[in-house]
């Protein structure tokens, strides 16, 4: 599943780097903490966060993730617009709730890590 | 906002080309005396649209396809090119950057430029494909640079001999500084990856690397300092800062401790598992920490696969 298509099916808003939305999913990871996302996001996955300040694309760029989903509405801080558009990572926005994000993301067939690693 | 990095290299390189790069250089010209029936043939022979006019090696005009349309219908195909042609012509010379001929083109609304040297000489001639075609070449010419330095770089270790090469990448990071979080981590994972680095070992590294910086921003009063050694068997990654130091690495090592303040907490960091991830991606990890002096941190991750550790964080195959 293309991130194009998880943006129609969600209704989510394209915030930054449109044109990289041709990324392959290889799976989902939602957390708020930055390091357990380091530990166990893997590459191609997209991130559901509602965490908005710039690291979220450091963190997402060294880990090679797909694109990240901020929800619950929060507002991208300009640097990290700025950020992602130098590093080319997708951010989608939506006032949807990390919950429902994530089942919806599951319906969709977009699965966890464990998936891969167990 | 435009920023000067925002630059795409097609405008860099308008402004860097010069006209001289990117002309016809044999140029096709007429003489005022010939007719337009001959111009026709000229235009049909060479398949261009126009030309310029030369007298006694003297540009003293231009015409096209649309003079020769508008002669044509008015009857006038055995007249000479003199009276059906433009005389003031524009013309440019050969060593102005592209993007005079650019603003020339659209400001003007001409199809085709004469190029003239210092003298006034014709020396070439330009148009919107010449351009073009000028910009594709360029940008195919630093595409093969790129690919040529990145096969440089990769092979940056069998070039240099001594005993025992290793580049050294230093990077200053500031205490509390979250914007540049991840910068220095994100340039030593670059680094690798243009040395031709296993892609899942660079992972690892980046996690590391990362961890270590952002400790260094999260914890530290004054800031310190990521050195990335890297080494065609093995990265070493230290990092040094000058305080306030660990008070119990034990009890630090442990998933979940974390001294970070709320406000630090709040942006997703100090989740007390930074120590841990490093641990889980190192091959070797060494942490040296004295109460009020600072904390050496040393993390080694093998360029081997068969040597490093499969555990960790490049469980990402299957």
């Amino acid at each position: 599943m293309k991130l194009r298509e998880v943006v129609a099916k969600l209704g989510l808003e394209v915030a930054v780097a449109a044109d990289t939305l041709d990324r392959e999913i290889s799976g989902g990871y939602a957390s708020d903490l930055l390091s357990c996302v380091m530990a166990r996001a893997r590459a191609g996955n997209v991130w559901v966060t509602l965490q908005s300040h710039p690291n979220i694309v450091a963190v997402a760029s060294l880990l090679g993730l797909a694109g990240i989903i901020v929800t619950e509405g929060a507002c991208l801080d300009p640097a990290t617009i700025e950020k992602a558009n130098e590093e080319k990572i997708p951010i989608l926005t939506t006032s949807l709730t990390t919950f429902t994000v994530v089942s919806r993301l599951a319906a969709l067939g977009i699965q966890g890590a464990e998936r891969e690693s167990n | 906002m435009v920023k000067p990095k925002e630059i795409t290299r097609v405008q860099e390189l308008i402004y860097e080309l010069k006209i001289a790069d990117v002309m016809t250089k044999r140029v096709i010209t007429v003489t005022p005396d010939m007719t337009m029936a001959e111009f026709k043939e000229v235009l049909r022979v060479n398949r261009i649209s126009g030309t310029p006019v030369v007298e006694n090696d003297r540009l003293v005009g231009i015409i096209s396809l649309e003079d020769l349309i508008k002669a044509l219908l008015a009857g006038h195909i055995e007249t000479p090119v003199r009276e059906r042609m433009t005389r003031n012509v524009f013309t440019i010379s050969d060593h102005e950057s592209v993007v005079e001929a650019v603003k020339v083109f659209s400001q003007r609304g001409v199809g085709r430029l004469p190029v003239v040297d210092e003298q006034g000489n014709l020396v070439g001639i330009i148009t919107q494909g010449d351009i073009t075609h000028g910009l594709l070449k360029a940008i195919e010419l630093d595409y093969h640079a790129e690919e040529i330095s990145r096969y440089r770089a990769s092979h940056i270790f069998e070039d240099i001999i001594s005993d025992r090469t290793s580049l050294i990448l230093r990077y200053k990071v500031d205490a509390r500084d979250f914007t540049q979080g991840g910068e220095a981590s994100s340039k030593i994972k670059r680094a690798l990856t243009r040395l031709g680095g296993n892609p899942q070992i660079i992972r690892r590294v980046a996690i590391a690397a990362y961890e270590a910086e952002m400790n260094i921003i999260i914890h530290t009063d004054h800031g310190g300092e990521i050195v990335a050694e890297i080494q065609p068997e093995q990265v070493r990654i230290l990092a040094v800062d000058h305080g306030p130091g660990i008070a119990d690495i034990e009890q630090a090592m442990q998933p979940g401790f974390s001294t970070a303040p709320e406000w630090i907490r709040e942006m997703g960091f100090g989740a007390g598992v930074g120590l841990n991830n490093i641990q889980k991606c190192a091959d070797e990890m060494h942490l040296e920490s004295t109460l009020g002096v600072g904390t050496r941190l040393q993390i080694v991750v093998y360029l081997q696969p068969d040597e490093s550790k499969l555990a960790g964080g490049d469980d990402e195959t299957s």
